[in-house]
């Protein structure tokens, strides 16, 4: 009889349960379907175990970003230890002459001038793929058009009014973006509506090698965000065994005690 | 079965030395394998110890991470990721600490609920509730604090609100928020007072609180699922019938719980640690900055239920008011209920209902908070909220004359 009951307790909170993510899912609303670049959709689709990705990564952000934005928790050593980048080859192309490979990863940049050049310093991207997810960095560094509004001459579309110039255009191309007649509804972050891009300059590479060089990049900043992470993950498949086989053994245990308990 | 009347072993060598000094034996016996627990715990009564679990964990961490944060608004974002990448394994000490604190409040949330169930904040337990709910209000604030600690952009804006709240007051209002920041904003005034309460008052407190907590508990024994006192049901040796030795009986079956426990939090601790932006939020990997808001500010989850009624009231004074009566309406339950019957097993639908809306309540506006205020999710908050505070207000109205089922004389056990 009270069984009954508890059970109809429970049944009546999954109900509600159930009416109350119904009645969320509503309220979160769709986001307008943009026909075109549905470019708010990008996913950087990552392997952070890839250390040959890694590896590539690392080499782009040090041709490419390095100049300007600091990895400041960062050494080189870690970077070269966990990417299985040999000390030939941290020495060789990776790390500025004039540092030992304990040094954190600086740009040389002056400060004072970039306030002048860009209105603002380079942030440091230690933690950027963490702050803002990985998927954004990738939106991002895809995300250049031609502006002529900017004093970059060029705009994003991930960081509406971006203080930095499109520096991987040599790679990409210079592209322009069509946008939509009517701006899709949908809130503020939903972005600008892209019905499509125009190539106005073809870079050295291909679209698609393009992307893969993106995607190594934004692979090293996700490490860089997080460089235990790969560790994290291989201890946590023997932590987590380890514990199931306590608990079976605790249960073993629980079950011959209580067999005297009636 | 041994019994608190039983004699205590008899002792030569070391140990009888060491009896003879340290009532060791007689600890044993009369909280451990004398004292007698009702037999029929289920499910619900693992969070207890689980609470136990999860402070343990917390203090033990925490020491660990103390040894290398640095407090200091120029220093403490800095060494909190010195901890995440040179410290050796301090990403583990610092996940498990992040985690450690949501799943605390969980398990207390669950245990709290439990109460709720089975009526165990009625007589002879009032103040056992209360000093439950003193330890919580003591996590809360030593939650929030350990929250602003890492100095990220989410822990400066994120004590900016709640340290405001306290400006709604009226008259002290903005003295007191002046006071509690030792500044005229939140700065490294506010954050050095938080790290010395966080790590020495406030932990200092809540184990006084807890001690006290288990005192009381140990008085009259625990509750259990029927709401019946084990002690008026005796046997010819004066022992509880449906009593059985705490040890170790319940030490080994909180031993499965704490394994089932432990692989939940391992889980997350190594496989995801962020939960989603849930247990470390986003905009927390960039450093405070006063120049920068947050898209939208939302507390970390387990204060979340609060925070949507705080935010369900246009006026902000009224909003803070009814956030605090949320959680002072948790201690006065026990006066609320006037139900005669403890188990929700033996009392009537009208109150599983009303426990089931509050449930649901809770957990919505827990979701709520997580949202931003606006639209439709403000509506469904206000909604909420009046349930919620309808489960307390009416309490009396409802639970007054139930016609509730006879109550059995013993325990029903095994369950079903």
């Amino acid at each position: 009889m009270q069984g009954r009951s508890m059970r109809g307790l429970m049944v009546l909170l999954a109900a509600f349960a159930v009416t109350g993510s119904v009645a969320a899912s509503e309220a979160a609303g769709e986001h307008g379907e943009a026909a075109g670049v549905n470019w708010q959709e990008w996913t950087a689709g990552n392997e952070v175990t890839s250390t040959e990705s890694l590896q590539r990564g690392a080499a782009n952000f040090v041709n490419y970003c390095l100049a300007c934005h600091s990895l400041k928790y960062m050494r080189y050593q870690r970077m070269a230890d966990d990417l299985n980048i040999s000390a030939e080859q941290l020495r060789g192309s990776l790390i500025p002459t004039d540092a030992k490979s304990s040094d954190y990863m600086l740009s040389s940049f002056p400060k004072a001038d970039a306030e002048i050049w860009f209105g603002k310093q380079p942030p440091d991207l230690s933690l950027v793929a963490r702050a803002r997810g990985t998927d954004w960095v990738y939106r991002f560094l895809k995300g250049f058009y031609v502006d002529a509004s900017r004093p970059t001459g060029t705009n994003n579309l991930a960081l509406d009014g971006a203080a930095m110039p499109a520096v991987l255009s040599d790679l990409e191309g210079v592209k322009t973006a069509v946008f939509a007649e009517h701006a899709a509804a949908g809130g503020t972050h939903a972005g600008k509506a892209v019905e499509r891009f125009e190539m106005v300059a073809h870079g050295r590479l291909k679209p698609e090698e393009f992307d893969g060089f993106v995607r190594d990049t934004v692979n090293f900043l996700d490490y860089v965000g997080e460089p235990a992470q790969v560790q994290r993950r291989s201890i946590g498949l023997w932590a987590v065994l380890f514990l199931l086989v306590f608990t079976a053994f605790a249960w073993m245990l629980k079950k011959e005690y209580w067999k005297d308990v009636r | 079965m041994a019994g608190s009347n039983d004699a205590l072993p008899v002792r030569t060598g070391f140990l009888g030395w060491l009896n003879k000094r340290l009532p060791v034996d007689q600890f044993m016996r009369d909280q451990l394998t004398g004292y007698f627990a009702p037999k029929n715990f289920n499910f619900w009564y693992y969070f207890g110890v689980l609470s136990l679990v999860a402070l343990v964990l917390q203090l033990v961490t925490g020491i660990f991470l103390t040894m290398h944060y640095k407090v200091g608004e120029t220093t403490a974002f800095d060494s909190v990721e010195y901890i995440m990448r040179e410290v050796p394994y301090g990403w583990l000490l610092r996940y498990m600490h992040s985690t450690g604190a949501s799943f605390f409040f969980i398990v207390v949330y669950l245990h709290m609920f439990r109460a709720f169930l089975y009526g165990s904040y009625k007589a002879p337990r009032e103040l056992l509730w209360l000093f439950g709910m003193f330890v919580y209000l003591a996590l809360m604030a030593e939650a929030f604090m350990g929250y602003v600690l890492p100095w990220g952009n989410m822990s400066f804006w994120g004590a900016q609100v709640i340290v405001n709240l306290f400006g709604t007051i009226p008259v002290i209002g903005p003295g007191l928020v002046e006071w509690i920041r030792g500044d005229y904003g939140i700065a490294d005034a506010t954050l050095n007072r938080f790290f010395s309460l966080h790590v020495s008052a406030v932990p200092l407190v809540l184990l006084l609180l807890v001690a006290l907590h288990l005192v009381a508990l140990r008085q009259n024994g625990s509750n259990n699922p029927d709401g019946i006192e084990i002690k008026e049901k005796k046997g010819s040796d004066g022992k509880p019938l449906d009593g059985i030795p705490f040890h170790p009986y319940y030490t080994v079956k909180d031993l499965v719980g704490i394994g089932v426990f432990l692989v939940a939090f391992a889980v997350v601790v190594f496989f995801v640690p962020t939960f989603g932006g849930l247990f470390l939020e986003g905009p927390n990997f960039e450093p405070a900055n006063a120049l920068s808001t947050p898209e939208h500010i939302a507390p970390v989850q387990y204060f979340t239920p609060f925070y949507a009624i705080l935010r369900a009231v246009p006026d902000q004074q009224i909003g803070a008011l009814l956030m605090a009566l949320s959680i002072i309406c948790f201690i006065v339950v026990p006066w609320l209920d006037r139900s005669p019957v403890k188990s929700t097993r033996y009392r009537p639908l009208r109150w599983k209902l009303a426990l089931a809306v509050f449930a649901v309540s809770f957990v919505a506006l827990g979701y709520l908070g997580l949202k931003p205020a606006d639209g439709l999710y403000v509506l469904l908050a206000r909604i909420f909220t009046a349930l919620y505070f309808a489960f307390f207000v009416l309490m009396p109205l409802y639970t007054r004359g139930e016609s509730t089922s006879r109550v059995p004389e013993r325990l029903t056990f095994p369950n079903h």
